[in-house]
């Protein structure tokens, strides 16, 4: 029973799982950097051409 | 069970298994399909998106439809990992873990819509959520493992994009709209059903109840050219709207003439029944491909004609 409660112990990643972490990371970083940029184009868009401004205060 | 986890550990996940985990096949029909909604919205009432606003809605719906597929991808990775077709697929193949798959789907969902919301209207975006929805939980979760209806049913959640599409544009769903919705609700059926005649097998083994599993394939196959015979008529309803010109006519005319062909040639066949022989399994392949190719033709030209300003009604309504 105590044995089924302790944390599975966490493994060292070889050098290619953390080669694949980074790549990951990478990605992710991309992600929410794409997601960042669209939200700006969007708001630039918008406040430049003043629609949908009015109708969502 | 530890020779699972580490048979598991051995495959690190890359960029193109978190592609694969949202169906990027699906993908392309479901952005095809909304684009030409966008298309037509914007060419039959005049209503111009800026073209940057444009693209970031369709990329929404891209994105949606992605969480969906990676949502039933999360879903279903225990019976994906028993079907041979399926096996190879991101979770049963270790790649991905189960609850990254949910957490990626549950965050692109919110981004899908909040980004469609952004570009566009609060009517896209909840159309698109409620789409997403449908396929990850209504198809996914209630239907597909319950009834033989599943695929007519859940049909209706690859149906969305082009009402999205037009809602985009217009904030608004027209008569014309739901035409679109109603052209892929019907295809898919017959669309579906010709891929289960061939992989009814599969289905068996994992108890989802699909229509070949349940009521034969002689039932399916009669049920294809039921459908088939409704999808024509409906595929031609644009035309008596005005939202089909002659382009479009000509193609919905001439590939529904094909499609029919060939679901009579599977009510006559033996496709998918135990004692099938190559030809039987060949029809279903060449059916099910042919649907495809329908399906990218009409909406292809809904889209060059509206697009390419080719776009001549045959009535004035």
């Amino acid at each position: 029973m105590a044995d089924a409660q302790k944390p599975s112990p966490i493994l060292p990643l070889d050098a290619e799982g953390l080669k694949a972490r980074r790549r990951r990371n990478l990605w992710l970083g991309l992600a929410l950097g794409a997601f960042v940029v669209l939200v700006m184009v969007v708001t630039v868009i918008r406040l430049h051409t003043g629609t949908g401004v009015s109708e969502r205060m | 069970m530890t020779e699972l986890a580490a048979s598991t550990q051995k495959r690190y996940a890359t960029a193109v298994d978190y592609l694969n985990l949202m169906k990027p096949r699906i993908m392309m029909l479901v952005v095809f399909t909304g684009l030409a909604g966008l298309v037509a919205a914007s060419s039959m009432t005049g209503v111009h998106m800026h073209p940057l606003m444009a693209a970031i809605a369709t990329l929404a719906v891209a994105l949606g439809s992605g969480a969906a597929g990676a949502i039933n991808m999360w879903y279903d990775s225990d019976i994906d990992a028993v079907m041979v077709r399926t096996s190879t697929r991101p979770i049963p193949s270790g790649a991905v873990p189960r609850e990254e798959a949910l957490a990626l789907g549950l965050i692109m969902s919110g981004v899908s819509v909040m980004l469609m919301w952004l570009a566009s209207n609060w009517l896209a975006a909840a159309l698109l959520a409620f789409s997403i929805f449908y396929y990850g939980v209504i198809y996914t979760m209630w239907l597909k493992r319950a009834t033989p209806q599943n695929i007519v049913i859940g049909g209706g959640a690859g149906a969305f994009p082009p009402v999205i599409g037009w809602a985009a544009v217009t904030g608004n769903v027209p008569l014309d709209a739901w035409i679109l919705f109603a052209i892929i609700f019907f295809w898919t059926p017959p669309h579906f059903w010709s891929l289960s005649l061939l992989a009814h097998k599969e289905y068996a083994k994992v108890s989802v109840p699909m229509l070949p599993v349940t009521h034969g394939t002689k039932a399916t196959r009669t049920q294809i050219l039921l459908y088939t015979l409704l999808l024509v008529p409906v595929s031609l309803l644009p035309l008596a709207t005005g939202l089909g010109g002659w382009i479009y006519g000509a193609v919905a005319v001439g590939l529904g003439g094909v499609f029919l062909a060939y679901a009579v040639r599977l009510v006559r066949s033996t496709a998918g029944d135990p004692d099938a022989q190559g030809a039987g399994i060949k029809l279903a392949k060449s059916a099910f491909m042919f649907s495809i190719l329908y399906l990218f033709a009409l909406f292809g030209a809904v889209m060059l004609e509206h697009a390419a300003r080719l776009h001549f009604p045959l009535t004035g309504l």
